[in-house]
């Protein structure tokens, strides 16, 4: 994974797995790599990764089991809050572009519709 | 901890190390940078005991660096010290005979890893495969303190990956790695903490996560920032 090298990488990796979780490749209940082998998959400082982990949990997305490690939510209403979450940021970042070209934002909802994909 | 206390250090008129106060903490990573003379191999010969302070010491959990640190201290320095008859399995040989805490199979995972043949004569080695060489043997052993000097020097991409891989596995709670690099952007994510060096003076120490949320700046802009040459109007 690329960085940005100007923007906190625990958030970015946190964003990754988020995105992860939205999508399914990671499932609710599912266990995650050790903090280790996160710092290992993503090419990134140890306590960078023990920060995603922290982050996570305390956002409700994760949780902690002592002695068994970190696993994924069950819980479905804090994941369908995350999509919603994140669905409202792709939103709002297409809008500020689009208010960027000069579109109104009646404009920008009907360039949607126009699109067909 | 590594405790560097006022340390200085002169060859002839020129002061290669000036006063330099800096505390590395095991279970953190410490990107080391600067131009080319700031002092970061001269400090990193102090702290691995190989050479002696004009003045101020540098202590490894409360005792000064020496024959004895020597043992939990691994050093990469940049230039190659293998004498040239010896196989890449001799110098992990040399390495196990000098080095209690050199770990054979560790080794051999390493090299094959940075794909070298143990057969091979460093005489007969590519810059780039005499870099890899450096770096498995140096992290071959369970040292407490890595002070590798230049890392990434002449290594190619993929093998800069697995040199990153291995780096963080060798990362741990206990460990303190100390890393050089004219390659900064490759110590972005790897680093939890930069160290400055300009003329031999330590000219800031700091958290790069913290320096990326407080400021939005990347090690790399900071660097440039402090080392870009002022424009003469």
């Amino acid at each position: 994974m690329q960085f940005d090298p100007m923007k906190p990488i625990w958030a970015q990796v946190a964003a990754a797995l988020q995105t992860d979780m939205v999508t399914g490749r990671l499932a609710p209940g599912q266990k995650m790599p050790s903090g280790r082998d996160l710092a290992v998959r993503f090419t990134i400082n140890p306590n960078t990764a023990a920060r995603v982990y922290q982050e996570l949990v305390s956002q409700g997305l994760c949780e902690t089991r002592r002695g068994l490690g970190t696993y994924v939510t069950e819980d479905e209403a804090r994941l369908s809050g995350l999509r919603e979450a994140l669905a409202r940021e792709a939103a709002a970042r297409y809008l500020a572009e689009a208010a960027r070209l000069g579109l109104t934002r009646a404009d920008a909802v009907a360039m949607i519709e126009k699109e067909e994909n | 901890m590594l405790e560097s206390k006022n340390i200085t250090m002169r060859f002839g008129q020129k002061t290669a190390v000036d006063g330099v106060t800096t505390t590395l903490i095991p279970g953190h990573v410490y990107a080391l940078l600067g131009p080319n003379g700031s002092g970061k191999t001269t400090w990193m010969k102090l702290a691995t005991g190989l050479l002696k302070p004009a003045s101020g010491e540098i202590l490894w959990n409360g005792a000064p660096v020496g024959i004895e640190s020597r043992r939990e201290i691994a050093y990469m320095s940049t230039e190659p010290y293998f004498y040239t008859w010896m196989t890449v399995q001799d110098v992990g040989k040399y390495y196990d005979d000098f080095f209690e805490d050199f770990d054979p199979a560790r080794y051999a995972d390493l090299l094959s890893r940075m794909e070298l043949t143990p057969e091979l004569k460093t005489r007969n080695l590519s810059s780039g495969m005499m870099a890899k060489l450096k770096i498995a043997v140096t992290l071959a052993r369970r040292a407490k303190v890595y002070l590798l000097d230049e890392p990434f020097n002449g290594i190619d991409l993929i093998a800069r990956d697995e040199i990153a891989r291995t780096i963080i596995e060798t990362a741990g709670k206990e460990a303190i790695l100390v890393l050089s690099s004219h390659l900064i952007e490759e110590l972005e994510a790897l680093a939890d903490h930069a160290i400055f060096f300009r003329e031999g003076k330590l000219i800031l120490d700091c958290d790069l996560e913290e320096m990326r949320s407080d400021s939005g700046e990347s090690m790399a802009e900071r660097y440039r920032a402090l080392y870009a040459r002022k424009e003469v109007i």
